[in-house]
């Protein structure tokens, strides 16, 4: 009782400095639960929920009053985020109480009461319509407990599964998390990592040695750099508890509450009807030189920003959000500087779960398009480049948000098709002049149509196709537009587009190749 | 349009005869149409556009000649017509004689400006031009061959009595006792030099003698040509340079001085017109010698004589150039001529249209040369890029900008890394100065570093605003290098302010959503902050209130008042702490805090974040930044096409390295930093993997 009483009150920052504990921490660098919701909410917005609930369990000695502690390892409620509504819970790997030196609560490892903690904040979320953020830092089930922490887990995933596409679900992971515990963030919709301090794997690199014999770091295995670069499990990583925090607030502002609300709109100063003069020129006069597609993006988005998902992971393929006239759009691009702006296995999965998370959220997809086609290759193949692909093509076909597609230069093969072409609902396709919309580039056409024979046929390929009229003559795309007229008319467009509906045949839901 | 603008400002400048010189001009402007139907210019970048603009006043058509890199660029887009001459080396395009020879067939142009630089000075290009009755615009060969010869020109000029530095003249065989006769310090050139090639000052016998053997053998390796000539070194000198003009018939006019002292590696950075060190006497006397030496060479077309000028005012000749200055435009503001005008009119046979009588000094003119390259180190190293944005200060008054690039422009490798040349004019020096304070910081200038910073440092400096300069300046005034504008306590407090009034802007901002939302936002009524804001080594606790539009912000127990429009969007700010306006710019900002602010010209990072992040943030570790700038990896499997570097090589942050092509697209990889190549583990041909290493860095 004395314990929970002193919770109630406000903790100040000062106290950290008299905790031994966390002071031998200090090397891991992170902050406490409590600490990490002041950072993330508003001031004074947040109201906490089941401060006094404890666990449950009684074996090992668990009931002890010593290994009781009111709130158990998790802190749970509501708050603001630049006013707007959010659902918080936040692991305690540590529990900063200045009257109890040195202790932690198991770890934030997750007890039967824990998980209810957690389910409570989710079902009001999903109720009232508005995102889950988890900070997430636990070491997995809580032994102790045994199948008592299983079915909290499952109820926790059940519940991510429910508001899948109803709510935004957003994970930070901020400690290790491991067994159990990686799975509810591979549920959300985005799962970030603080750099260093941060790893997600199923088991730890001691069971892994003992399994298969491998040698390996707890970073090596699951750190921010393997998960953002290499598994492309996390979206973003950030340097450090703050910078993380400071950067999910910003990212906040982009998202809707809920599937219901439309994309939000924020107050802009950038003029809608601004010209872009550098794009008339950004695309290389020859057609093998690369260039960048950020550069395209930074310039027509409002104030250059754009906050990109997955910027080390798959880099053949840009994805993010920024904002057009004040609105929240999700860019999709080929990225030409990297492999050419191919489309391979895990580029199209990056691109698809973007733009599936798009359209639940009503978001409205801008695609660049410069891409050469599907990476060949026997490495391809056996990875199953044909059913990963098909997902990007899912999910283009399948969203009904506004979707407007600029090619900016290459539009080849099966890919033209995929990057969300007028043929799968695009409300405005247009070119710029250095569009080349054809099956493939005119050296590769014209040895299968004339086997070499023909000298001059490289030419008149490149004549007939290798420019947007073709395309634009059968009403493929809209219109071939200046460049430097780009932001201009994505802004039009969308103000028209806001209204837009459009709805699929009935369904149970569809079968995305998996 | 700028030079209109240009001219227009000189005629009310000079008030009473505005009506004749309009009458004047406007006559002769038709008169000038009778000179060239097509015109080819032989150049890029701002010079081309400069000429460009005189040739469509003038009625007359463009063509304008461009490598392959610079397609795009605007001189080609300005001119009537455009013409590729060959890849981005300069060797292979613009000093292409034969490709430039062929345009000039194929175009039917009938006279070719050579700008400056590239083939301005080539005797060779200028007699095959002759050779096909095609106009140079510019002086003969006679002229040019003459003057280009240090020695030759020194004689020349002796001959024509114009005061020339005391030394050795022809060929100079090495003498133990030739320097006693001058003086110590002596200064040993190469006879056909340039460049600071070849070149030595020696303080006594054993210098000399040690100074002549390597530049002979510099000035052999360098130019083919073994021949050197000695000198008295005057330490500390001015550089004043007379622009002269003259026309095919033997009459010459001098346009006063330009005061080009502020350099940098023999470079200049900062010019004016007129000097603030020459009285009427010596102004006329040089002007009489530089006139006295164009008519002894039979000199037509625009020309500079320069001096060194001593602290005693004694002048000296130097060398005189053959054709259109650089920094040409502060003598147009002060006389209201268009030089390239008269160099064309003349070209054609024209005589002068002016008297030396007619030529005056209207009010001071300043011009500061913004380059791509990085101030802090040594006075400016190049940088190259790409312009994501790009404003020249247009709005300012009395602002006149010479440039060829347009926000998205490269700045490559290839060419001069200069973006523009900045040029104020005002009725008296101290205008024309706060007028380019103003621009300084008025000019968007984002995505390659550029010398703003050092410019603006220059021009406020109290040495350089009573004219107490020399070509020494720049070493003098910052003997460790420059480091940036230094704060006093009242700039950093309106720094520190300003950047706390904006982070405060920027977070009230991000409160404001339009439209109506199902689930009410939560209305701040919160109207004071307290934040920590870390600009170098300080941590500066700051408390801002909001008050109306403005803020009150307190820094250092100090209340201070800003306000501003607090337009995020826009790249300049006009903000005003405490009744003092400043234009800032604030170049970045992230979610972290950390901010970038362009404040006096000087770019300041600060971190900006709330009391509680700030005494968090201790919290946080320490992390050792990884560099893995020295080591390039191939990203892709692919095929390398070219290397463009061998192991010794130095590399410029963003140049590039080698080309690997994957999926039938070239790849070009950059250097992540400016250092030496220490290996290249890959050639042309070589197929390599993703991850593969290509090159590493020292």
């Amino acid at each position: 009782m004395f314990l929970a009483l002193t919770l109630l009150l406000p903790i100040p920052v000062s106290n950290r400095k008299k905790n031994k504990r966390i002071l031998s921490e200090k090397s891991y660098g992170k902050l406490t639960a409590r600490e990490r919701i002041l950072l993330l909410l508003d001031p004074d917005s947040f109201d906490e929920y089941d401060m006094f609930v404890e666990h449950r369990c009684s074996d090992f000695g668990m009931d002890s009053n010593k290994n009781k502690y009111p709130g158990d390892s998790v802190v749970t409620g509501r708050g603001r985020i630049n006013g707007r509504l959010a659902y918080v819970f936040s692991q305690v790997w540590f529990c900063l109480l200045s009257l109890v030196t040195d202790f932690t609560v198991f770890g934030g490892s997750l007890s039967g009461a824990h998980a209810q903690k957690i389910c409570k904040v989710m079902d009001q979320a999903a109720m009232v319509g508005a995102p889950v953020i988890g900070l997430n830092d636990s070491g997995g089930a809580r032994i102790q407990e045994g199948v008592e922490s299983l079915a909290g887990y499952a109820d926790i995933f059940l519940r991510n599964v429910l508001c899948s596409g109803v709510v935004p679900q957003i994970s930070l992971i901020m400690g290790p998390c491991a067994g159990g515990a990686v799975y509810s963030p591979a549920l959300t919709d985005f799962t970030f990592m603080v750099k260093d301090t941060s790893y997600l794997f199923i088991t730890g690199p001691d069971v892994v040695k003992s399994v298969t014999n491998e040698d390996v770091t707890q970073e090596q295995l699951g750190g921010a750099k393997t998960h953002t670069a290499v598994s492309g499990v996390a979206h973003r990583a950030f340097e450090n508890d703050i910078d993380a925090l400071l950067n999910l607030r910003e990212f906040f502002n982009y998202l809707p509450l809920s599937n219901r609300d439309p994309a939000p709109v924020c107050e802009c100063h950038d003029p809608s009807d601004r010209l872009v003069p550098e794009l008339d020129t950004v695309v290389p006069v020859e057609s093998t030189k690369a260039y960048d597609m950020l550069d395209i993006i930074h310039s027509i988005a409002d104030e250059r920003e754009f906050f990109e998902i997955m910027p080390s992971y798959a880099r053949n393929i840009v994805v993010g959000f920024a904002r057009m006239n004040g609105r929240t759009v999700g860019i999709v691009g080929n990225q030409p500087k990297v492999a050419s702006g191919c489309l391979d296995i895990n580029s199209s999965v990056k691109g698809a779960r973007f733009v599936r998370f798009c359209d639940a959220f009503n978001i409205p997809l801008i695609t660049f398009v410069d891409v050469p086609g599907f990476l060949p290759g026997t490495a391809q193949e056996y990875g199953g480049i044909i059913r990963h692909g098909a997902k990007l093509l899912f999910a283009f076909a399948e969203a009904t948000v506004p979707k407007i597609t600029i090619i900016t230069r290459k539009a080849y093969g099966g890919a033209y098709d995929v990057m969300s072409s007028k043929h799968l609902r695009g409300d405005a396709n247009y070119a710029w002049p250095t569009a080349e919309v054809a099956v493939m580039g005119a050296k590769g056409a014209v040895q299968i149509i004339f086997r070499g024979k023909e000298a001059n046929a490289e030419a008149e390929y490149v004549d007939k196709f290798a420019n947007p009229f073709p395309a634009a003559m059968r009403g493929f795309v809209d219109d071939i537009i200046q460049p430097s007229t780009t932001r201009m008319r994505i802004c039009h467009d969308l103000d028209v587009l806001a209204s837009k509906t459009q709805s699929s045949p009935w369904k149970k839901h569809a079968n995305i190749p998996l | 349009m700028v030079l209109v603008k240009v001219e227009e400002e000189k005629m009310h400048v000079s008030g009473g005869r505005k009506a004749c010189v309009l009458f004047i001009s406007r006559f002769l402007l038709f008169f000038s149409l009778q000179t060239f139907e097509k015109l080819l210019i032989a150049n890029r970048g701002e010079i081309a556009c400069r000429v460009i603009k005189t040739c469509k006043k003038m009625g007359i058509k463009t063509v304008a000649i461009h490598s392959d890199v610079d397609a795009n660029a605007v001189h080609v887009k300005m001119a009537d017509e455009a013409v590729c001459v060959g890849p981005a080396p300069t060797g292979k395009s613009y000093l292409n004689m034969d490709a430039i020879m062929e345009v000039i067939k194929k175009t039917r142009a009938q006279a070719v400006h050579p700008g400056y630089g590239f083939l301005s000075e080539n005797k060779e290009f200028a007699r095959r031009l002759a050779s096909e009755g095609v106009t140079f615009i510019g002086p003969d060969t006679h002229a040019i061959q003459a003057m280009g010869d240090k020695i030759e020109s020194k004689l020349l000029a002796k001959n024509a009595k114009v005061n020339t530095i005391p030394g050795f003249d022809g060929v100079f065989e090495l003498l133990s006792n030739c320097s006693p006769l001058l003086g110590y310090p002596v200064m040993i050139k190469a006879s056909a030099g340039g460049g600071g090639k070849g070149m030595r000052i020696a303080w006594d016998d054993e210098e000399t003698r040690e100074g002549f053997r390597f530049s002979s053998q510099e000035a052999a390796s360098s130019f083919g040509d073994d021949r050197l000539l000695i000198e008295k070194f005057i330490d500390n000198p001015r550089h004043i340079e007379i622009q002269v003009l003259a026309d095919k018939h033997g009459n010459a006019l001098w346009l006063n001085e330009r005061e080009c002292s502020i350099q940098r590696r023999n470079q200049k950075v900062v010019e004016e017109a007129p000097s603030t060190f020459l009285d009427p006497e010596t102004r006329r006397a040089m002007g009489e010698q530089a006139v006295a030496l164009a008519k002894a060479v039979k000199y037509s077309s625009a020309g500079t004589v320069e001096f060194l000028v001593d602290s005693s005012k004694n002048f000296y000749f130097l060398e005189m150039n053959t054709r259109l200055q650089v920094e040409h435009p502060v003598t147009e503001c002060i006389t209201g001529l268009d030089l390239v005008q008269e160099m064309i009119r003349v070209a054609k046979g024209y005589p002068l249209r002016h008297k030396q009588a007619d030529i005056p000094i209207n009010g001071w003119a300043v011009e500061c040369r913004v380059y791509a390259e990085d101030p802090y180190k040594s006075f400016g190293l190049p940088s190259i890029g790409k312009l994501s944005q790009y404003q020249e200060p247009l709005h300012v008054p009395s602002v006149r900008v010479d440039s060829g690039i347009q926000q998205g422009s490269d700045i490559s490798i290839y060419y001069d890394p200069m973006i523009s040349k900045l040029i104020t004019y005002g009725s008296n020096r101290a205008e024309a100065l706060k007028r380019m304070e103003e621009a300084l910081d008025n000019y968007v200038i984002r995505g390659v570093a550029h010398n703003i910073s050092l410019l603006r440092e220059v021009i406020v400096h109290p040495r350089f605003v009573q004219g107490d300069i020399s070509t020494k300046f720049l070493p003098e005034v910052y003997p460790d290098g420059f480091k940036g504008h230094k704060l006093t306590d009242l700039e950093r407090r309106e720094l520190l302010a300003t950047a706390a009034s904006l982070y405060v802007a920027e977070q009230l901002r991000s409160q404001r959503f339009l439209g109506t939302p199902r689930i009410p936002i939560a209305k701040s009524k919160r109207s004071s902050w307290e934040l920590s804001v870390r600009l170098g080594d300080g941590n500066y606790p700051i408390a801002v209130s909001k008050d109306g539009s403005s803020f009150s912000v307190e820094v250092d127990g100090m209340k201070l008042n800003v306000t501003s429009e607090w337009n995020l969007a826009s790249p300049l700010l006009s903000v005003t702490v405490d009744g003092t306006q400043r234009t800032i710019q604030r170049l970045s900002r992230n979610a972290s805090g950390d901010t970038r602010i362009q404040f006096l010209g000087t770019v300041y990072k600060l971190q900006i974040l709330t009391k509680v992040a700030a005494e968090l943030s201790k919290y946080m570790p320490e992390k050792a930044a990884e560099d893995t700038s020295s080591i390039l990896r191939s990203p892709m499997p692919g095929a390398v096409v070219a290397v463009s570097v061998k192991p010794g090589d130095t590399v410029s942050e963003g140049q590039e390295i080698c080309v690997i092509e994957a999926m039938k697209m070239q790849n070009s990889m950059i250097a992540a930093k400016t250092g030496k190549v220490k290996a290249v583990h890959c050639k042309a041909g070589d197929t390599v993997g993703e991850g593969d290493l290509l090159v590493e860095l020292e």
